[in-house]
């Protein structure tokens, strides 16, 4: 018999090292081949064209002065004074000038409160109950009649802190909602998925302006007499069902991506189906959908503009209101659109690169 | 309790289960299965052996006939079943860990919430089970991160830190890579050592002739035939089961 050959490994060594440096990189990315070289000099050639001009009217010829005779002199460009003139009006709409240090520390609180229920430091369970204080405090702030402050009424209320109450508040009454009607069109109970079919598709056919419309100037017709539920109340009720039946759909789809081994796992360790939804199913589910929940946040809180069809005057609403009603000013409304275009910016940005930081969280499980 | 009950910790009374309306997958089962006996099951595939298996933890429901175990029958009564659950492991092809919890958590869980076990013990308990499958050093990974080897014995750990009184083993080695089948054939044959009722649908059948009391051949939805393991190999009573054995041990 022959001798055995003894079996040994190569040992490990580290991958080869990518060329670094920003000319091979050049190289590499933008003139790789001919289609990308020609994509380069084209996107390039636009770029040289326009930026230059942008650039001139935004900042080389642009004035900051609040004066509306100096923006109409000859060669102005971009007229930055209408936002000095006018910042107050557009970030608070029509809240009583004096007192609008109380949006504005209310509004911080609640920017607070959601920056900390970002962070893992703040998930337990005092969360819930600094919730409930922080938006008591919110509303205390806003509306007054308590501890000497003023009443102010909600069709007063408006501008950034209505957007991002508007926002905050809808959005968390709508992701447990999603989440229930999710789970409920998935039901065996054909009474409960019925149900949950029809709203998604009811709330779904219809346009939110209109779910706004319905909540604003019909509901109040089938109210009984004398019970009266304020608008603000109304149209956060509607944003909220609306959000609610596309982000339930985004959730049945990571429902539905659910191998079925896992709900037999449970169920043959006897969990219970709510253990099961929420130990087993849903952790897994969210992780999969992050992006597109995070897509149905950001789209919420852009879609609260809508809310100035019916009379409050959030961010884009005060913006109007702002401008339309100074003739002197209103030429510049493009200058002033950009700075709630920054603002939307801010926002929207900080939320989706908050959700990639989610989805490398949940993803440390997958991590080899 | 009649002796019988008592004896038979499952006993299957003409059982039958359709699929939709047409395919009739298990047609008249009779078994009884005695408390701390090992039965492997085999037949060629959708013969119904996961279905049966599958139906002593009602993952999947019979229409007709009577379906007890260790004493209780199974109907749509959810109180009956959650009991049942509790005394019955089970552990699948696919392993069907949770991704998302660390091995230890995938063991901790079901007592934690389950059987209301404080953390501390659970986990006492889930490091217990985990030696004994020899792979206590990876409590703290993700399943993705461990092979497909010692993912089925954290599996067959995680039924295991229930205490059940039967374990159900639906084809555990079969996606499993050939160097693997081993390490998780040596944890089964030791627990059939320690006298838990196994049931276990395989195509192992060394670990056939090492363990089991009896084997039981499927077909059509049938159970064809069952004999102890060294009569079945060797003197197969029905041209079905001689053929089925020609083609499995004909390499």
């Amino acid at each position: 018999m022959a001798e055995t050959i003894i079996f040994q490994s190569l040992p490990p060594r580290p991958a080869p090292v990518k060329t670094e440096g920003l000319v091979p990189w050049i190289r590499t990315n933008l003139f790789g081949s001919w289609q990308s070289t020609l994509t380069t000099l084209i996107v390039g050639g636009l770029l040289l064209y326009f930026l230059p001009k942008f650039l001139n009217w935004a900042v080389f010829t642009a004035t900051t002065v609040a004066n509306a005779d100096a923006c109409r002199a000859d060669g102005v460009g971009a007229c930055w004074g209408v936002i000095k003139e006018k910042y107050r009006l557009i970030l608070f709409g029509r809240y009583p000038f004096d007192e609008q240090w109380r949006p504005l520390v209310a509004t911080l609180l609640m920017v607070a409160l959601v920056v900390a229920s970002c962070t893992r430091v703040f998930w337990n369970k005092w969360l819930a109950v600094l919730w409930i204080v922080v938006i008591a405090i919110y509303f205390v702030l806003m509306s007054g009649g308590y501890f000497s402050l003023t009443t102010v009424t909600t069709d007063r209320w408006g501008g950034l802190p209505l957007t991002i109450m508007l926002t905050t508040i809808s959005l968390v009454l709508a992701f447990p909602l999603a989440l229930l009607v999710a789970l409920g069109r998935r039901s065996q109970l054909p009474a409960i998925r019925t149900f949950c079919t029809i709203y998604v598709e009811l709330v779904r056919g219809v346009p939110l302006i209109s779910v706004l419309f319905m909540a604003s100037f019909m509901f109040p017709l089938f109210m009984p007499q004398g019970l009266t539920i304020d608008v603000l109340i109304r149209a956060l009720a509607g944003i909220t069902l609306f959000a609610a039946a596309y982000m339930a759909e985004v959730i049945r789809g990571g429902l539905q991506a659910m191998p079925k081994g896992q709900t037999e796992a449970a169920a043959s360790l006897g969990l219970s189906y709510w253990q099961t939804q929420f130990k087993i199913i849903l952790p897994q589910a969210l992780a999969m959908v992050v992006p597109g929940i995070m897509n149905n946040f950001i789209s919420l809180f852009k879609d609260t503009s809508l809310v100035s069809i019916v009379s409050m005057y959030e961010l884009t609403g005060s913006l109007g209101l702002a401008l339309n009603s100074d003739a002197d000013w209103r030429p510049y409304k493009l200058e002033g659109y950009l700075f709630i275009v920054a603002i939307y910016f801010a926002f929207c940005f900080a939320m989706s690169r908050y959700s990639l930081w989610i989805e490398k969280q949940v993803n440390k499980s997958k991590l080899r | 309790m009649t002796t019988q009950a008592q004896d038979n910790i499952i006993v299957f009374d003409k059982v039958n289960k359709w699929y939709g309306n047409n395919f009739h997958v298990l047609r008249d089962i009779n078994l009884q299965v005695k408390r701390g006996e090992r039965i492997v099951i085999c037949g060629p595939s959708g013969s119904g052996k996961s279905t049966m298996i599958r139906c002593i933890n009602r993952l999947e429901e019979h229409q007709e006939g009577h379906l007890i175990v260790d004493g209780t029958e199974l109907t749509d009564d959810v109180k009956a079943i959650d009991r049942i659950r509790k005394d019955v492991g089970m552990v699948f092809q696919q392993f069907n860990l949770f991704p998302h919890l660390t091995v230890l958590e995938n063991l901790t869980l079901s007592p934690m919430y389950v059987g209301k076990v404080p953390k501390k013990e659970a986990e006492e308990k889930a490091m217990a089970q985990l030696k004994r499958v020899r792979i206590a050093e990876q409590a703290g990974k993700y399943p993705l991160q461990l092979s497909g080897g010692q993912q089925q014995r954290v599996a067959i750990a995680r039924a295991l830190c229930l205490t059940p009184k039967i374990m159900l083993f639906d084809e555990p080695t079969s996606a499993l890579d050939p160097e693997m089948i081993k390490e998780v054939l040596d944890v089964m044959v030791e627990m059939a050592n320690q006298g838990i009722t196994m049931l276990c649908v395989t195509h192992e059948m060394g670990f056939a002739k090492a363990v089991a009391d009896r084997v039981i051949f499927m077909d059509q939805g049938q159970i064809v035939e069952q004999n102890n393991p060294h009569d079945f190999f060797n003197n197969p009573q029905t041209d079905r089961s001689k053929d089925f054995l020609s083609k499995i041990l004909g390499h």
